[in-house]
């Protein structure tokens, strides 16, 4: 490469970069901004805003419930997909492609869509089975299950799964010990990228929530929105920061090592098209 | 799951043993095509023939339905939208990410930009609404800070919360999404072909033009149709924005699910949610296919 | 077992090549030094091997050739004009890759075609022109097919010939068959070879296999560290190698340690001559060729310094590769196979040493790699 074109393309990076860095950092900025101002014009910037989010019980309510979402929503997309894969992986070779492909499909199906879809089944299990937030993990496996999948099959692909099965079933282990005490031992980082990309989900979910009439995180955050500006941004900020240090973690330590670019094994799957975040 | 302490020596060496006894293993996959199919399949069922059904049986009342005023309008928005956010979010993406290519692969910014794409990629709804509030809503620090230098630039009128807003909005993650899906493209593009291309005589823009530019082409377009299906199913930022009206489909379709309004009519939600599915399902085949071409090429 | 394409002397140029000279190259990054004042001249229709271990500069100067990097010092000219300045597309070079350099969207032929559509030949023309190359590196019905539809082998023909298409001044070939099978490469170095010779274009080849090299090079230059050690023939390269990392980097070497002394090395009893009579005296190691290893067999009750047990015996074709364990000290020895045989492995054997002049190297310079 020529010394002129080395220097046009490193002018052109520092341009992209800056302008880049500008745009998606200052609405960050601006949040933390609002949730500091004071009472009027003129007045001096004031924690407020923060102090009074334990003030709302509902708020608090909320945290604690999408806390739990996120908790039961990744136990449950573990026990249900690793297991699945695995087997998969060991005995059904030809429904490999079938799973993949039902793994994907929430990306290709509006959130808002399968809400449309889902609240009849919803209202049949309020009524029928027992009316809580909870059951809103149901809809959030599934809603996980694109991430989670790519996450869990970078991670199996990275060791050789039917040798160590083999070798722990010739020694006379279980199924169960197979599964979680040799495999899932092997692929703890891509157990780790699941679960933080579902928590990240969960945590950030509205769409599910708020048509079925639940009151999560970011629902709560919404109505408070209508009251209280300034705390509503707090919380926000808050929840941001949170999701933020989750995937930071990801991207550190959560990296898949053998034969898969680091793009695909942990990031979310590009094409969150379907995800009830948005 | 096949009962322990016989080893499944027949099942491992006869893969293909076809239907001569009931293949046992297909059991072990059970409990997730039951579950996806009780939550993903049939709610997608249901909207499917829900958008053909009526009070005494099948009818075409509720896509009939589809063909009033304010519902293409919602559709004509909604595409606009997701067009301007998608064409945005492609180009400036394109260059982000071609930024970040050309760098260090194992360099700190090449990490640090990738993992907060893959943050940003999922920042949307209530808390991305507000942060736009935040910065550039009628007392919005951008807005206050151009308001003392003279600029008032909600003079006619406040777009935030309208479709020029939404759009705005929108690209704030459609950009990282674009950078996830683009960059490993961008890897696939070898230096030799480059250096090839000089050798052979081309310049900058000859290598663009034939080399870089076709090679690049399937990705870029698949990576902004991506880019359209995802702006187009997007719901809560609208929701969080936008406080009232039929703006965009999705929105539309949440008026007349929840009965808050008083106007539930879930037969039109479920033929909206169709016509949803079915632009979403053509854009995503589309993209599926550019997929395949790109992969062969830029492995 | 190489098959060496004989060279019908170095000119025999249908189209005529052109003199390339690479003055005083020097080039250095991050603190390294690439190349360190490199000297050659390529006579016209002349293939120069570049040999050398990896880092040692050769694909270095192979750029710099290209334009693809800017030298730091030194000039590099060809036909008598002074390219340094000059940006790869100006140059007229043809390059060849090592690999991965077809464009995938492009058929064999259109990639052939390419660089005549940088020069603005008509379609007609075009195809005409690439039907010909295809042909001439033997592949006139593959001029449709995609890269992903070619073997490794095939691709590197496809790109000699888009290489070659534009009829450049200079050919320029970076490892181009390190990435192909064994067998692949030795046929398609001769094909390489035999077009070269046909079109008669000044030719730069950059292998790091030293079989390679002395195949179908007129001349090899081996390079070490920057610089090249020694230029010349392949034959002279070989049998009279002018320092102890060219004889040890081309072809088998035993290190025997021996004593300098007066003009000759003391080794293990046999006294052998110095290619350097002038060296100093005191301990050294002597470079000795397999080849210059003779083999007796004095029975079971045989002892001295140069007795020992044949350990395994390597079957190569008409010679044989027998490795003696001396005790202290493993030696090759080369003989032709209808010799060989006559020591199986157990054999108790007594070595003789050939006096040609060797080279000998001080314990320091051990640590080049071979």
């Amino acid at each position: 490469m020529t010394r002129a074109r080395r220097l046009r393309l490193r002018v052109f990076r520092t341009i992209v970069l800056v302008l880049g860095g500008a745009f998606f950092l200052v609405p960050i900025g601006a949040m933390f901004e609002f949730s500091t101002r004071g009472n009027h014009v003129g007045a001096p910037r004031t924690l407020d805003a923060w102090t009074t989010i334990v003030t709302y019980p509902d708020l608090l309510g909320a945290i604690r419930d999408s806390l739990g979402l996120a908790a039961i929503t990744s136990v449950a997309m573990v026990v249900l997909l690793l297991p699945t894969m695995i087997w998969v992986r060991l005995r059904l070779p030809r429904l490999k492609r079938t799973i993949e492909f039902l793994c994907l499909l929430p990306l290709t199906i509006p959130a808002i869509v399968l809400v449309v879809g889902l609240s009849p089944v919803y209202r049949w299990m309020a009524i029928n089975l027992v009316d809580t937030i909870f059951l809103l993990s149901f809809a959030y496996v599934i809603l996980v299950l694109p991430f989670a999948y790519r996450a869990l099959d970078a991670g199996l692909s990275a060791i050789d799964v039917k040798t160590l099965s083999e070798a722990a079933r010739s020694l006379g282990a279980g199924w169960g010990t197979v599964m979680f005490r040799v495999i899932a031992p092997n692929m703890s980082s891509a157990l780790l990228n699941a679960c933080l990309l579902s928590v990240a989900l969960v945590l950030g979910e509205f769409t599910f929530a708020n048509l079925l009439s639940y009151l999560n995180l970011q629902v709560e955050i919404f109505q408070l929105g209508l009251a209280n500006a300034g705390t509503s941004i707090a919380v926000s900020v808050a929840s941001l920061m949170f999701a933020f240090i989750l995937l930071v973690i990801l991207a550190f330590f959560g990296r898949v090592r053998a034969r898969v670019a680091p793009e695909r094994a942990g990031l979310p799957f590009p094409g969150a098209a379907g995800g009830g975040l948005r | 799951m096949i009962a322990t302490g016989n080893p499944d020596v027949k099942t491992a060496r006869r893969p293909r043993e076809g239907g001569r006894r009931f293949p046992l293993h297909w059991i072990g996959a059970f409990p997730f095509l039951l579950y996806v199919g009780l939550f993903l399949l049939l709610p997608t069922v249901i909207v499917i023939v829900g958008a053909f059904a009526g009070k005494d049986g099948p009818t075409l009342s509720n896509i009939t339905e589809l063909n009033q005023e304010f519902v293409l309008n919602a559709f004509v928005a909604s595409l606009l939208v997701s067009t301007a956010s998608a064409v945005v979010g492609a180009v400036a993406g394109a260059l982000l990410a071609y930024a970040v290519a050309t760098g260090n692969p194992r360099g700190v910014l090449r990490r640090v930009v990738t993992s907060a794409c893959g943050v940003l990629a999922q920042f949307g709804g209530v808390t991305l609404a507000f942060a736009f509030i935040a910065t550039i809503g009628s007392v919005g620090f951008v807005t206050l800070w151009l308001q003392d230098r003279g600029l008032n630039i909600y003079a006619h009128g406040v777009w935030l919360t309208e479709l020029p807003g939404l759009v705005l909005v929108y690209t704030y993650f459609q950009i990282p999404l674009m950078v996830l899906v683009f960059l490993p493209a961008l890897d696939g593009i070898r230096p030799q072909w480059r250096e090839a291309t000089e050798s052979l005589g081309g310049g900058t823009w000859h290598y663009w033009r034939y080399v870089a530019g076709p090679l690049l082409a399937p990705a870029f377009l698949g990576a902004t149709l991506l880019l359209f299906a995802n702006a187009f199913s997007a719901y809560a930022t609208a929701a969080a924005l936008i406080s009232q009206g039929n703006p965009i489909v999705p929105i539309a379709i949440s008026n007349f699910l929840t009965s808050e309004t008083g106007r539930a009519n879930p037969g039109l939600a479920q033929a909206l949610a169709l016509g949803m599915v079915v632009i979403v399902a053509i854009v995503m085949t589309t993209y599926a296919l550019l997929q395949r071409r790109t992969s062969r090429w830029l492995r | 077992m190489t098959t060496a394409v004989a060279a019908a002397g170095v000119g025999t140029a249908t189209r005529g090549g052109v003199e390339v000279r690479l003055e005083n190259l020097q080039r250095r990054y991050a603190g390294v030094t690439a190349l360190d004042g490199l000297n050659l001249t390529m006579a016209p229709g002349e293939l120069v091997a570049l040999l050398g271990p990896s880092g040692c500069g050769k694909t270095t100067a192979l750029r710099l050739v290209a334009g693809l990097e800017q030298a730091d010092g030194g000039r590099v000219v060809v036909g008598g004009e002074d390219v340094t300045g000059q940006p790869t597309s100006k140059r007229d070079v043809g390059m060849v890759f090592q690999a991965y350099s077809l464009f995938p969207h492009m058929t064999a032929w259109q990639n052939v075609a390419f660089g005549l559509q940088m020069r603005k030949v008509d379609a007609g023309q075009r195809r005409r022109r690439a039907g010909e190359m295809l042909e001439l590196v033997g592949l006139s019905g593959y001029a449709d097919r995609f890269a992903h539809q070619l073997s490794g082998g095939q691709q590197q023909r496809v790109a000699l010939a888009r290489a070659l298409a534009i009829q450049p001044k200079v050919l320029l070939l970076d490892e181009p068959l390190s990435a192909l099978d064994a067998k692949v490469r030795a046929r398609l170095r001769d094909e390489i070879r035999r077009v070269q010779l046909e079109i008669g274009i000044t030719t730069l080849f950059v292998t790091h296999d030293q079989e390679e090299a002395l195949a179908i090079a007129d001349r090899v230059g081996v390079m070490h560290s920057g610089r090249i050690e020694q230029l010349g023939p392949p034959t002279v390269i070989y049998s009279r190698p002018a320092t102890p990392f060219v004889a040890e980097f081309v072809g088998l070497t035993n290190r025997l340690p021996g004593v300098v002394q007066r003009g000759s090395v003391e080794v293990r009893g046999a006294s052998i001559p110095l290619v350097q009579p002038a060296a100093a005296d005191g301990p050294a190691v002597a470079l000795v060729r397999p080849e210059a290893v003779t083999i007796a067999s004095d029975g079971e009750a045989a002892t001295g310094p140069l007795v020992g047990t044949v350990i395994a015996t390597a079957f190569l074709g008409a010679t044989s590769r027998v490795t003696v364990d001396l005790g202290d000290v493993t030696v090759l020895a080369q003989l032709p196979t209808s010799e060989a045989t006559a020591y199986p492995a157990g054999t108790r054997v007594r070595l003789a040493l050939r006096p040609d002049p060797v080279l000998i190297a001080r314990d320091e310079a051990k640590a080049e790699s071979a």
